[in-house]
């Protein structure tokens, strides 16, 4: 097993036609994920690639394939209607890759989605993959190793960086989900580290935060009263001053909230293993799978 | 995106909320005419993006016209310095001239995105002119707050549920509700990021006013503000900030030795982390982005090469869509065109490590090669030593 996404995803594609959309397409094939269709405004009737049907509105899209997953590559500025109309037609997976999606319009979008069924993951992230079944998102396939460790993660390429060093330690991984860098976001840390703890695949969760917000300080507190799995964690940004975004519209110290030195000291407390640097992110989740 | 008191106060007035009268000026003579035309006393802001102006010496009451352009003059001159600005403080370049008031009490008014509740919040609190942190940190049961649901927007009864719990009776019930309606307004109409008022006064005559006024913006939705863009003032910004967003780089200026260019924000921020950890300070953050070109990668490094700080380059790049071999051609295009002043660490990783680092050895540069992020991090902090 593996959360998420796995084998019988079956995958339509936001933006296909656009510059990231087609390029990340193509990827996501070769790695074996079953993409079934594409949807784009105005190209309905059409192949992409010769191979996977294009259509106007995702509802169609949905109907004719019977998808049950969908990746977002819309550009920003219209992202949130991407979003919404995914709801809409009740996917119960909405990955978001786009990034600079205004943060008003995340607020009314949470807004819409509250207490319904579908998940979002992102907006602004990697996406999700279970190594050996499926890729749904950005993130270069050739450094996961099939396994049971589970990553989540604010950040792209610093996942990355994480994977690669567990790949190397021979440590794989059940899936990695890219929760995104925003300020509001769909899925969380809780209910990422939720999802791992039920899934009898996975043995434990390496978790990548990063200064701003209190995530990480509710993690820390769900991996201390609900969780019975190994935790290991990173929380970068130490060196960052406070009121500056540092790259990702979530990364900013406000009112002296959100540190990285708060996070850390909660998650240690709450018996999460802390990486101390970011090259110590393999071996923090070894040691932690032994204690 | 950060904007001056005088910006904010244009824009909340045009959303209906209260502001005293008055006019930003450049020179000392402006300032007599302003303060002359708006008759008996007014009060002489400094107008810069840190906060704590009046404590640094940047506001000044002044009862005659004469006394406004002294005021004026003495503060235009001024590195003011205030627990915002840094040491080196901020060269005043305009000061606005506001019309007095008699203030019968001080509140606070702020707005903010709550991250955990996704929603738009309002926060108020009777302990206006003091620092909204402070007031959290000692009395946090003072603080109001109501979460406006985005479909309804701020409704009549949060607007009473505030008025009433500052204290406000009933005759200030509808400039109240107008000036809250007023806020939220400007918040969500120009995707503000902060709101804040502080001091909203009470004047002796009974009436609100925003005496003081701070908003910042969603930098992700500037597109659809080209007045809010049109604010933005190039004084108040690190030359080299200016620069990065030409070629839309993500960066921010630090005051370390090891200047930084990495892809990804997280990856950036740990990288910093890292060199830290080894005993020495990043120069600044800079995320190349997932697009990185030749053309970009070389103005990043074109911008961490012109800071003087900058003892020595470290280069961390995990090739997912960007391909090391891009970076690794950038990297050396810039190095040759600007010559290789300071040393330089290049860690490649992930898509077309190989072809990345051939371009690297095959430069005839002095490139320091790394093959891990610990392995990087020694080896730039070591040469930023010398």
């Amino acid at each position: 097993m593996s959360i998420l996404v796995d084998k019988d995803t079956r995958l339509v594609v936001q933006g296909i036609t656009g510059g990231a959309g087609s390029f990340h397409t193509r990827q996501m094939i070769e790695y074996g994920t079953n993409v079934v269709a594409g949807a784009t405004p105005g190209k309905g009737g059409q192949k992409f690639d010769d191979r996977v049907p294009i259509f106007n509105t995702l509802t169609e899209a949905v109907r004719q394939t019977g998808a049950n997953a969908t990746v977002i590559f819309v550009p920003a500025f219209f992202c949130a209607d991407a979003i919404l109309e995914a709801v809409a037609v009740g996917l119960p997976l909405v990955v978001t890759i786009t990034e600079g999606i205004p943060v008003l319009d995340m607020v009314k979008v949470k807004n819409a989605m509250a207490g319904g069924a579908t998940r979002l993951v992102g907006p602004n992230c990697p996406g999700v993959i279970t190594p050996g079944q499926c890729k749904v998102g950005i993130m270069p396939g050739s450094i996961h190793l099939p396994g049971r460790v589970g990553v989540i993660s604010r950040s792209g390429t610093l996942t990355y960086e994480a994977v690669a060093q567990l790949t190397a330690l021979g440590i794989g991984q059940s899936t990695c989900i890219g929760i995104g860098g925003d300020p509001v976001n769909g899925t969380d840390f809780v209910e990422a580290l939720r999802l791992f703890e039920a899934d009898p695949d996975t043995d434990g969760v390496l978790m990548i935060g990063e200064i701003g917000g209190t995530a990480e300080e509710r993690a820390a507190v769900f991996v201390r009263d609900q969780m019975k799995k190994p935790v290991a964690a990173f929380i970068a940004g130490a060196t960052a001053p406070p009121g500056r975004r540092m790259g990702h519209a979530g990364a900013i110290i406000a009112g002296g909230k959100g540190t990285a030195a708060e996070k850390i000291a909660l998650l240690r407390e709450c018996g999460v293993a802390i990486a101390e640097t970011p090259a110590d992110l393999g071996t923090a989740m070894r040691a932690a799978l032994r204690r | 995106m950060k904007i001056h008191e005088y910006q904010a106060k244009e824009i909340l007035r045009r959303f209906g909320v209260t502001v005293p009268e008055g006019k930003v000026v450049f020179n000392p003579e402006d300032a007599r005419t302003v303060a002359k035309g708006l008759g008996g006393t007014v009060v002489v802001k400094a107008q810069i993006h840190a906060g704590g102006r009046g404590k640094g010496g940047g506001v000044k009451l002044a009862h005659t016209p004469e006394e406004a352009k002294q005021h004026a003059q003495h503060i235009l001159a001024m590195r003011l310095k205030t627990h915002q600005t840094g040491p080196d403080g901020q060269l005043v370049h305009k000061v606005l001239i506001e019309k007095g008031c008699q203030i019968a009490r001080e509140l606070y008014l702020g707005m903010v995105l709550d991250r955990e509740s996704s929603r738009v919040t309002l926060m108020a609190s009777t302990e206006g002119g003091v620092e909204i942190e402070q007031v959290a940190a000692s009395h946090p049961e003072k603080i109001l707050k109501v979460r406006v649901d985005p479909a309804l927007g701020l409704m009549p009864y949060q607007c009473r549920e505030i008025a009433f719990g500052l204290g406000l009776d009933g005759k200030n019930l509808g400039s109240a509700t107008k000036l809250l309606t007023g806020l939220y307004g400007a918040f969500v109409g120009t995707d503000a990021s902060l709101a804040e008022i502080n001091p909203l006064v009470v004047t002796a005559d009974g009436e609100l006013l925003a005496l003081d006024a701070k908003m910042n913006f969603d930098d992700n939705a500037l597109f659809r503000h080209k007045e809010i863009e049109a604010y933005r003032d190039l004084d108040e910004e690190d030359p080299k900030e200016t620069e990065a967003r030409k070629w839309d780089l993500s960066y921010v200026a630090l005051d370390g030795h090891i200047g930084c260019m990495v892809n990804g924000a997280g990856l950036a921020m740990a990288t910093m982390d890292i060199i830290k950890h080894f005993g020495a300070m990043p120069a600044n953050f800079l995320d190349v982005g997932g697009t990185a070109t030749t053309e970009r990668v070389t103005a990043a490094f074109k911008i961490i090469m012109v800071d003087p700080n900058v003892r020595a380059i470290l280069v961390n790049i995990f090739g997912g869509i960007v391909k090391c071999d891009v970076i690794a051609g950038g990297v050396v295009s810039a190095a040759k065109q600007l010559g290789l002043k300071v040393p330089l660490v290049v860690r490649l990783a992930g898509t077309n490590v190989d072809a990345g680092n051939q371009i690297l050895n095959q430069s005839g540069l002095h490139i320091i090669a790394a093959d891990s992020l610990r392995d990087a991090a020694e080896k730039a902090v070591a040469a930023a030593r010398g």
